[in-house]
Parts: C-alpha cells; structure tokens; sequence
C-alpha cells in the first residue's frame, strides 16, 4: 500500500486536533481531552467560540440548501473534519434525492470518522487529502468517481483557510481549484476574522495563541483579504456578510435573537462565470 | 393550525416559545431559534398529554429529555433551563382547570423523569460518540501504521535489492547494516560483517584525504564525500569501489549514523587499466609504445633541478633487408627478440625501454647521473645486439645505430630532444653504422633528417621553397629538342638544393605529395605554354611537351583526373602537350580501378609514360592493358652502352624491347645518355628520344630556350 504524502507518522490523540476542537464547540464527544483542554484555554479568551461555530454550521446548512435550490447536485466539501450533525450529505441529499458529495480532510481521525458515518451512502464519499495540494484532490479516484468536473460544483471551503498560512498560497489553492470547475459552479466560503468579534483585538489575540501552540495557527484576515478569495466569482447577494446576516432563513429573523459571537468571522457564496 | 386565541393549542404554543427561548442560546443547533421552536413543540405537546393523563406518564418524561439531546441540546444548562421552563410554565399554560396541586405533583415527576431521560440520553449518546471517534483514531492508526509498515517493507526491499552496496555504521564507526550487495563485493558473510568497524578497512591505495574526509564527517563538519576507494576482500584480491558517504542527522539535526554507498569499478578499473595499457604499449613486443615514451620523457624533461636525463635512439642496420628477404613475419620475431633484449638492458629505477614504431626503438634513463650512465646503457645495447638472432633456423646478425642524448632537464622539449637523437643516430648510421654516437648541436644543426624535413615540407610548399629544373628530351632521329622532363627540387633553407629522392619519400608518406604533385604539374603546364608562346612549335610541328612525374600516391587521389583537366584548362595547353610519367613499380598488379584515371587521361590525349621500364618483373604482357604510349628505359641499360663495344646481351634486350615497343605502338625514351657513342647506338637500335647529361643536365627553363635555339639553328 502506498502511503500517501498526507498521512503523518502516527496517529498521537494526545495532539489536539482542529477539527476535534470544532467538534466539541458543537456539543460534540467526537474528541479528546486533550482537544477539550485546548478548547476550554481559547474560550477562556473568547467564551463565545461555540456560539460562532454554530453560526458558521448554520450557515453551511444554509448555503447548501440554497446551493442545492440553485440546481446544484455535486458538493465537494474542503476541510470537512469531523461531521457532527447537519452535515453537508444529510442537507443536500435532503433537498436533492442523489446529491453527490465529497467531504476532504487532512485530518485521518476525521477521515476514518467519516468513512465510518458514510457506511451504506453510495453517493457520498470522503477523501484524505490537503487543500494545499489542490490537484491530489482533483486527480483524487473518489473525486472523480463522484463529481463530474464538466457540471457545475458546490466547493465548500467553511472554515478551513484560517488554517492556511500564506506562505503556503491558500489564494492559489484556490484559484486551481476554481479553473477546475465548471461555469455556474459556487464557492461557499467562511473565515475567521478579527472584524465582528466582541472583543478587542488584543483579547482575541489570545484564542488566536493557543492555535498557534497547537501547531495550527489561525490566520486572521481583513474582509478585504477574504475577498480576494472570491477572485473570478460573482457574489451572490448579499455578498462577504457575517454568517447570520447571509440569507437568514425566516422572513422575521431578529438580529437580537442571535448570539453577539456569531457575528464573528465572514461568509460569502460566489458563482463562477 | 390556527390557534384559537388563548385556546390550548395558542397556549401549548406559547409555552413552546418560552422553553425555546430560554433553551436556545445554550444549544449546539445549527437551526435557527424558531426551528429549534418548531422542534420543541411536539415534546410540550407529549409534556402538556402526560400532565393530563389519567395516571402520571414518565415514559413521556424521559422521552422529552432524551430528544432535548437528540436536538443537540448537550450542554447541561439546557437541562436546567428546560427544567426551569416546565416548572414555571407548563401547569401554568397547559394544565387547563385541573387540580393545582396534583397538577404540580405531576409535573414534578414530569421533570424528574426528564432529568433521567436527559441524563441517560446524553450518557448514551457521549458513549457512542466517543467510541466512534475512539474507533476512527484507532482505525486511522491501523492504516498509518499499515501504510509505514508497506514504506518499510518497500525501503527493505530497496535496501535488499539495490545493486550497489549500502551500509548504515553509528559515529564510531560500529558497521550496524549492511545489505546484500555489500556483502557480496566485499565477499563476507554478514556475520563476519557484525561487529566491524569501518577504520578497519585501511588499505595501501587510501587517497591521502580518505581517513581526513572520514573524520569530518563523523565530527558532523561534513555532510557527504565522494572517492575512489580499494578494499581488500578475505580472499586477498582488492575491491575497487566508487564511495559515497553521508552523514544521517536526526530530527534535531544531530549527526546520528553514518550512510555509505559503494559502486562496484573494479572490473571497470582493470578494463581502464587494460586499455590504458594497450593504449601506451606496442602490440607486437609489449614495450612501451611512442605514447608512453613521450610521457615519461616530457616527465623526464620537467623534472627538478638537478635532474638529467640520457636517451639512446636505436634504428637497426639493415633491418629493411632481412624484412624484404625473410618477410614481415621473421622480421617481426627479430623486432620481438630485439625488444627482449633490449628490456634487459633497461632494468633499473629510472629506465625504461620504448618501441617508437618500425625498427626504431628508444631507451631512456633519468636521474642525476645519467651523465656516465647513458654512455653505459647504449653500451650495453650494443652488447646485448652481438650475439646472432635465431630465426626459422637462421643465425641472423643485428647490428644497430644509436644517436645518445644527454642532458640536463628543464632545457629542451620532448621533440627537440628526440629530433636530435634521430640526427645523431643517422650520423651513427652515415658513419657506417654499428656504433652510437653522442649529440652535437652543430651537427643537429647540419642534419638533414627525415623527421626534420617531413615537419618542414608543408610550409616549404607555402613558402615556395620548391622550384621545377627541365631535362630536355631530344629526338634521336634528328636531334631536335622535343620537350623536357620537369625535375622537382627543394631550396632548403639550411642544407641547400634537395633532389627528389630526399624528400618525395617522405612526401609520399605523409600525403603531402597530392599537393606537391598538384603544385608541379601546375608549374610545368604553365611553363609548357610559355614555351608555346614564345617557341611556337617544335620542327614536326608538334608543341613542345612537358614530362610530369607523377608518385603511385598522386595515382590513387580520387582528385587527378580532375585536376589535371582543370590546370590544363586554365593554362589553355592542350592534353596532348602533357606527358604522365608513371612507374613500373607503381603498375605492377594495378587492377581496373586504378587504371581507370590514367585510361581516361590517355583517352583525351595526356601521354602516359611507363617510366624506369625493365626495373620491375617488366610483366610484357601487362603492356597491353596500360593505357600507356611511351615506355622509358631504365639507365641501367644505357650505362654498359657508355663502354665500347657495348655488351652484346644488352644490346640484344634493348633491341628487342625496341621492337616489342614498336610492335605494340609505343614509343621508346631512354634516359642516361651520356656520350655520344650511346646516342648513336641507341639511334641504331630504334630509340625515339632520349635525355641526359650529354644533351643537358636538369636546368631552368630558359635553358631549354637556348638548346631549342641551338637546335634551331644547327
């Protein structure tokens, strides 16, 4: 068997994971004290993390049923990690009976989870392999056993590029990816961001640390940044919003009703031309 | 629905809202607040039943707690809140006009079955979960593990299977891995390899920076190094290897092991030894050859201060006899002995023997004292020359000349020294031979030598140092002058006027004489048309011809034909004022090919000459086929005639080659003609022309000017 460039030496569960920490903001088990203990220090600078993952989640249900009201049968989600509830399958197949998606992950604690809840799905796969390396996901068999490059894709990239640092070019990860899907494609997008939080930066600073003692920096960028992500899109209304305030789903939705935390951070759909 | 207003759907509704508000922001719900709502409703409505029930149901209870979980409400304080909520709201908005109290004593139960069925819902649920992700962890480093195992197994197999040898030792040289190939070239067992060290594998052709390489990088100084490198093997012959070792850091780049790679050139090292030395040594007698001499001699000869050298330049005398007459064979069998014992001569540090090609050997001694040791070397040559050379039951005597040179080094290059113990050994040779004679510059300086002028003949010819002489041809009927024989001759700087026979040789063999010839043949033919010009034509009112000796080299040059055509054209001289001297020997067994060039001339009218006629195995029968029109006798012929009377014999030969000649339509030239007497008997015989000393000697052209005139006249 050959052993793919992206699988590490061993499997240490004594190193928090990124994705098992989102897991457990959500309410999840799907995690280790050791991704609890790294968990419980960043909310210790920002008690409201949970509360902006969730919005984040929220978000994702929300733009792939919009994605899948639009026409779109393929999702190939980009740094999936851990599928918890509400995962990206379970909202496209929902809405559309056949759906195909791809979950991708680095993560192969987060791989082998998700084969494991996948068991059975036909039209559903996941795929150890890394964002920086976008063509290994594109050549990838499972890839292109289930999405048909020539239509057009849901690429999910939900907070996953704070995880990548710019010395290893997440704008031309992106890019190759984007110059490989169809016309009409979208690109569902969320990222972390010092704008939205309420906190001072210098507080946030502090959750951001304990990502970096992690060996998994978080790299906050400006909205402008996080625009420059949707280079060959247009934005789909209302454009690089934070994750409440794009398409709330009732007519009567209250800003007020929501946690002040899941304004944090940026979301946005874009479809290629 | 619609709710009647305050009816008990309208207030099963609002507590609903009330329970989903308090809850919602505790939740872990990607839903929005009013589908979480929505969710909630049912488990009021099952809540808002089971207070109404005949007897109290907390099945129902605990069914509401678990889905609280089910809707992803894991943090406790959704337990507390929703606790709170039933406590507070449900009597209150769904406990329609029933007794308070009981109402209340059952939604305590109520809420005590919920805290249960939450509790145990949440503890299920944890479970699972931290199972799944338990089993994926584990799952996740079975296919890691498997994944490195396959790697090592496959680096194993690399390792096992790799054709060049590969050891792994620790920094002090502990061999701790070797791999098959290795052991296979050192031919050891890998027992016998365990517990080696790698200081152990010294060996005598160690480059001197193999072990300082070694240390550095042990030391961490040094990452890798590259080398040749001999080791000996148990069975006591010598592995060559091409090495590479470099040093393996760990993670924190601390120099851990050492990593070497061995190529097997030890079979490719004898091949280059071997062809190096067929490459530096003669075939024939496995002396050194010219190559090789030359080396050591340019060696010899930049060697320090201090240093002399002594070379003895050997030709053999006569060696060309005993090839002609015994053949190449026992020729090369004597080259061989000779060889022998000439190495026998040379066996000290220092000395060497070389064959320079032919039967041209040289010995060589170096060091301070070659002073009186080069006259003791060329004696013992001599010496171990005396005694006859047996040979297919021969005792063949050999006898040799040696030119010496002795000096000190750091003077003269290689080829100055070699040009002049060729000069001298030529002086040996003039001198009689069977002797050595020892260097002088100003008899080097006077020594015409063939090495010397075959340097010197291509810049001779763009110097213009050759100039053309003409022997006048003269009819013998009338004694009118017919034409001439261009005679070429060289104006050497140094030794004055060179005839042919000094440098045409040499000319031959380096190819030089296709120019040459081409040079002549261009001068004569212009010179032919000056005489046209100025002379008109002879009195048989042909134009005077020009005889150009033509060398067998010149015959075989694919460019003659053409050549000549063009330089007969650009002088405008007609074909048939040009006659081709070709010799006997240089016919002897021509096939068609070679014929063809000279059939062509012929047949555009160029005389062909059969020069030195009755030399060779004069093959009559041959004549036929040449496209030849004169034949020319040899000298030899005319001289018993120069005597009165003349042999008969001779008489009677040329006679009868005079008839021959006539017979087969082809004129007779003789050359030599010294007397008078001569002249006329060779007119008796037949003869049609002839040339000599008693008509002219080779001179300028105006000459010929002068005998025409006379002839003219007279």
């Amino acid at each position: 068997m050959e052993r793919p460039a992206w699988a590490p030496r061993n499997i240490d569960i004594s190193v928090p994971s990124v994705a098992r920490i989102y897991d457990f903001y959500l309410g999840g088990s799907h995690n280790f004290e050791a991704d609890r203990e790294a968990a419980r220090r960043a909310m210790e600078f920002a008690p409201g993390l949970p509360k902006t993952m969730q919005a984040n989640r929220a978000f994702l249900r929300r733009a792939v049923r919009f994605a899948a009201d639009e026409g779109i049968t393929q999702f190939l989600d980009i740094g999936s990690g851990i599928p918890t509830f509400g995962n990206v399958h379970e909202v496209a197949q929902k809405a559309r009976p056949g759906a195909r998606v791809v979950y991708v992950d680095h993560d192969p604690v987060a791989v082998a989870h998700s084969q494991a809840v996948l068991e059975g799905n036909p039209d559903a796969g996941v795929v150890a392999a890394d964002l920086r390396k976008p063509q290994e996901i594109l050549a990838n068999a499972e890839v292109q056993r289930l999405i048909d490059l020539n239509r057009p894709v849901a690429l999910l990239l939900v907070a996953i590029l704070h995880f990548v640092e710019d010395a290893d070019d997440p704008y031309g990860a992106v890019a190759e990816l984007r110059d490989a899907l169809a016309p009409g494609s979208l690109l569902v997008l969320t990222h972390a961001s010092f704008e939205g939080i309420p906190l001072p930066p210098e507080r946030a600073e502090g959750a951001v640390d304990v990502y970096k003692d992690i060996r998994n920096p978080l790299i906050m960028r400006s909205r402008d940044e996080i625009a420059r992500f949707f280079e060959g899109y247009d934005m789909v209304e209302p454009g690089l919003v934070s994750p409440p305030r794009w398409r709330p789903e009732t007519a009567t939705w209250d800003p007020d009703d929501e946690d002040p935390w899941a304004f944090a951070g940026f979301a946005g759909v874009g479809r290629s031309a | 629905m619609i709710a009647e207003p305050d009816g008990p759907e309208d207030r099963l509704r609002r507590f609903a809202t009330i329970w989903s508000r308090a809850v919602f922001p505790v939740t872990s719900t990607s839903a929005t607040r009013p589908e979480f709502e929505e969710q909630l409703l049912p488990l009021a409505r099952r809540l808002s039943e089971a207070l109404a029930a005949r007897t109290v149901d907390t099945d129902a209870g605990r069914a509401v707690g678990a889905a609280l979980v089910d809707a992803h409400c894991t943090d406790p304080e959704a337990l507390t809140r929703s606790l709170d909520c039933v406590d507070a709201y449900l009597v209150l908005y769904c406990g329609g006009d029933g007794d308070r109290e009981d109402l209340r004593s059952r939604s305590s139960r109520l809420q005590h079955a919920m805290a249960a069925g939450f509790a145990h819902a949440l503890r299920e649920r944890t479970l699972a979960e931290q199972e799944a992700i338990a089993r994926a962890a584990l799952e996740a480093q079975g296919l890691v593990a498997q994944a490195l195992h396959a790697t090592e197994a496959r680096f194993r197999a690399v390792f096992e299977g790799a054709a060049i040898g590969i050891g792994i030792a620790d920094l002090d040289g502990n061999v701790l891995q070797v791999n098959g190939a290795l052991l296979r070239m050192f031919g050891i067992t890998d027992q016998t390899m365990r517990g080696r060290r790698v200081q152990e594998w010294t060996h005598a052709e160690d480059a001197p920076q193999t072990w300082t390489l070694y240390d550095e990088l042990v030391r961490g100084e040094r990452e890798h190094y590259h080398l040749e490198k001999a080791f000996s093997r148990p069975d006591g012959t010598v592995l060559w290897t091409n090495l590479t070792v470099s040093l393996l850091r760990d993670a924190d780049g601390e120099p851990q092991y050492q990593l070497a790679l061995m190529e097997d050139t030890t079979e490719r090292r004898l091949l280059n030894l071997r062809l190096r030395y067929e490459a530096t040594h003669d075939a024939l007698t496995g002396l050194p050859n010219r190559t090789l001499f030359f080396e050591r001699l340019e060696k010899a000869l930049s060697a320090g201060e201090g240093q002399r050298f002594g070379l003895c330049y050997l030709d053999l005398d006569g060696f060309k006899t005993i090839n002609d007459s015994l053949g190449h064979a026992a020729g090369d069998r004597l080259l061989v002995e000779v060889a022998d014992r000439l190495q026998s001569c040379a066996t000290a540090p220092g000395e060497m023997v070389a064959r320079l090609g032919g039967d041209e050997f040289v010995a060589l001694t170096t060091g301070p004292d070659t002073e009186s040791e080069v006259d003791d070397l060329a004696a013992r040559i001599m010496n171990a020359l005396l005694a006859p050379v047996r040979i297919d039951g021969r005792e063949l005597t050999v006898r040799g000349s040696i030119g010496i040179v002795e000096g000190p080094a750091g003077e003269r290059g290689p080829a100055e020294v070699l040009r002049s113990a060729d000069i001298t050994m030529y002086r040996a040779k003039s001198a009689g031979g069977n002797r050595f004679e020892l260097a002088d510059p100003e008899a080097d300086a006077r020594a015409i030598t063939r090495h010397g002028l075959t340097t010197q003949l291509p810049v001779a010819l763009e110097r213009g140092e050759f100039f053309i002489e003409y022997q006048p041809l003269v009819h013998l009927g009338d004694g009118s002058v017919r034409g001439a024989e261009a005679l070429v001759r060289w104006l050497h700087p140094q030794h004055g006027v060179l005839g042919p026979d000094r440098f045409i040789p040499l000319a031959e063999h380096t190819g030089l004489i296709v120019p040459l010839g081409r040079w002549v043949l261009e001068q004569s033919v212009r010179q032919a048309r000056a005489w046209r010009e100025r002379y008109g034509q002879d009195v048989a009112g042909d134009p005077l011809r020009i005889n150009v000796n033509l060398s067998p080299c010149q015959l075989t040059h694919p460019g003659l034909v053409q050549d000549t055509v063009d330089i007969l054209e650009r002088a405008g001289v007609a074909p048939d004022a040009l006659c081709l001297e070709v010799t006997e020997s240089a016919l002897i067994g021509a096939d068609d090919d070679l014929l063809k060039p000279l059939r062509r001339l012929a047949e555009m009218g160029v005389d062909i000459a059969l020069d030195d006629f009755g030399t060779g195995y004069s093959n009559l029968a041959n004549l036929r086929r040449l496209p030849v029109s004169v034949l020319k006798l040899d000298r030899s012929f005319t001289q018993s005639m120069q005597q009165f009377p003349a042999d008969p014999v001779d008489l009677k030969i040329v006679e009868g080659i005079v008839s021959l000649a006539h017979g087969l339509n082809l004129a007779v030239t003789v050359e030599g003609v010294e007397t008078g007497a001569q002249a006329e008997q060779l007119r008796i015989l037949g003869c049609d022309t002839a040339q000599g000393w008693y008509y002219a000697r080779p001179g300028p052209p105006e000459r010929l000017h002068e005998l025409a005139l006379v002839d003219a006249t007279g």
